[in-house]
């Protein structure tokens, strides 16, 4: 439905994105997920010809973005991280502009517009100004605009950012029942956000695209270098010593709490060192009060991606 | 064309749920109220609308200015441009929409007159083909006037800066034909044909003639589309 490839950004001299490809298929969530100025914004723009891309190529249902701009907006709903809506119009004045101007005309548009309102939960404010509404409820407004035409591919870019928590949980159902019969794009640097609406997940730090994946299998991927946590009681330099130079041992870290100290080991992908690792210990003679593998969370694999991607460069 | 429409429809609504329209609709016509009191009661009072006509232009030099500014600049402030840009919009469809609603306002503001060539008839016996030449005249000084605001409206987001630009580009149009007084060496046929205050005056005194209506039409055409390649500029940037 959607295929990126190579693309690749420069405002002046910034670079703001750098050969991203990712497809993404029919019918699928897809999470854009990076710290601030990492690039999300940037290539959402592109997808919905906003900008063109410096170099590369995006396609959205098979129509180039660039090329045929005119026939791929048609297919795509926008709602830009601002949200921005004209503020002296009232809710349905607004998205009846939005449904002439994507293509809708008469009887057809005016039931379209009835149904947009009652699926963003809009009904009792159509004759709101919409500069009178709330943060949430404009932000209903935006993805009204953007589902009105029913377009295959949606894009949202940051939709829940700034809202209360009861309407966070109201709009990412929103997006999940959304993506049921479409294909959804959407950004945020909330993780457990992206966990639990998106089918796929691309982390994308200073440009590029560090990770994609699903996100259990991110979890899974990652938990190669995965770590073992242990409380133990006994001479901290000793420990960590020995515990270094046992095989597949990568790194070893360790925090004091009290009596007994809590170490953290990260292990070469793929190996299970806590049988050996408690044999160590216990051979040594140091108390082994607990020891457990550490599976990370998408917030750990979020930082570790791109703190890399920092101190390489 | 029904995209275009829907746009100068919105335009439309929004001069009129802001205070823009009723304010410059007013003084429109509250100083043109005065002119043409004045043309016709005076001694030299005679029954045509010409009295009326050289001020108004005047008048809409520097009205409509402050009808265009926010047309561009309001949504590239507002950042809403971006979600006009990402529509299944063309860019000629966007500046004619926004052309036609202030057109629009234009048209209104002088359809109001209208009863000034009404009294003349009633009270006199006007000649009433400089009336139709006059308005129709009028109506293409202020197409041109706008397509100028438009497009100085699509170049930033500060309204303020695109009214003043926009007002010194007509008013140094509109007397450039005064140049050749201290400008030599250039044949000053050339600055008459580029000052749209000249093409008016045969308007005014009923002459309809057909290069004056190719300037206007291109004069307008122009700007609208340096507007069209401004908004399309942006795409680019």
């Amino acid at each position: 439905m959607i295929e990126v490839e190579n693309l690749t950004k420069y405002y002046g001299d910034f670079l703001a994105i750098e050969n991203v490809t990712f497809q993404v298929q029919k019918g699928e969530i897809l999470g854009f997920l990076g710290p601030n100025a990492a690039g999300k914004t940037t290539t959402m723009r592109i997808l919905a010809g906003y900008m063109p891309p410096s170099s590369g190529t995006a396609k959205v249902a098979g129509f180039d973005v660039v090329e045929q701009s005119l026939e791929a907006r048609k297919r795509i709903g926008y709602m830009p991280e601002t949200v921005p809506l004209y503020t002296d119009m009232t809710v349905e004045s607004y998205l009846d502009f939005h449904a002439t101007i994507k293509g809708l005309r008469g009887k057809k548009k005016q039931q379209r517009i009835d149904e947009v309102l009652d699926i963003c939960r809009l009904g009792d404010y159509y004759d709101v100004i919409i500069g009178k509404l709330s943060k949430g409820y404009r932000q209903r407004v935006g993805i009204a605009q953007a589902i009105v035409h029913e377009p295959e591919v949606l894009i949202l870019d940051e939709p829940t950012i700034g809202i209360d928590p009861k309407q966070v949980v109201e709009t990412r159902q929103l997006i999940k029942s959304l993506g049921r019969d479409r294909t959804v794009i959407l950004s945020s640097h909330i993780l457990p956000e992206v966990n639990m609406v998106c089918e796929r997940v691309i982390i994308i730090n200073e440009g590029r695209v560090v990770a994609v994946d699903r996100p259990e299998n991110l979890s899974a991927a990652l938990k190669g270098s995965e770590q073992i946590q242990m409380e133990v009681r006994g001479a901290i330099k000793e420990i960590v010593a020995s515990l270094r130079e046992l095989k597949g041992v990568q790194d070893v870290t360790w925090e004091s709490a009290g009596e007994n100290n809590i170490f953290t080991v990260d292990c070469s992908p793929g190996s299970d060192l806590r049988e050996e690792i408690a044999h160590l210990i216990v051979g040594k003679g140091w108390g082994l009060i607990n020891l457990q593998t550490k599976r990370m969370s998408l917030e750990d694999i979020f930082l570790k991606l791109t703190m890399k991607e920092e101190s390489e460069a | 064309m029904r995209n275009t429409l829907a746009i100068a429809w919105k335009e439309l609504r929004t001069y009129f749920v802001t205070p823009m329209a009723y304010v410059v609709i007013s003084v429109f016509l509250l100083i043109n109220g005065y002119f043409f009191a004045a043309s016709v009661s005076g001694s030299f009072a005679e029954a045509s609308i010409r009295g009326f006509l050289f001020p108004a232009s005047f008048i809409l030099l520097i009205l409509t200015p402050l009808l265009t500014m926010r047309l561009l600049a309001e949504e590239q402030k507002m950042g809403t441009i971006e979600l006009l840009l990402t529509a299944p919009l063309r860019d000629t469809e966007v500046i004619m929409g926004k052309f036609l609603s202030s057109l629009a306002i234009v048209g209104a503001m002088l359809a109001l007159t209208l009863w000034y060539p009404v009294l003349l008839f009633w009270f006199g016996n006007p000649d009433p083909f400089p009336i139709i030449t006059g308005y129709l005249g009028i109506l293409l000084v202020g197409s041109a006037f706008i397509s100028v605001g438009l497009f100085t409206s699509s170049l930033t987001s500060n309204q303020i800066a695109a009214a003043i630009s926009s007002f010194g580009i007509l008013l140094l149009l509109w007397l450039i034909n005064a140049a050749p007084q201290f400008i030599k060496g250039i044949p000053p046929g050339i600055f008459d044909y580029i000052s749209p205050s000249v093409h008016f005056r045969d308007f005014a005194y009923g002459v309809l003639d057909i290069k004056a209506l190719v300037y206007y039409l291109s004069f307008s055409a122009i700007f609208l589309f340096s507007a069209i390649k401004s908004l399309e500029a942006r795409r680019w940037r």
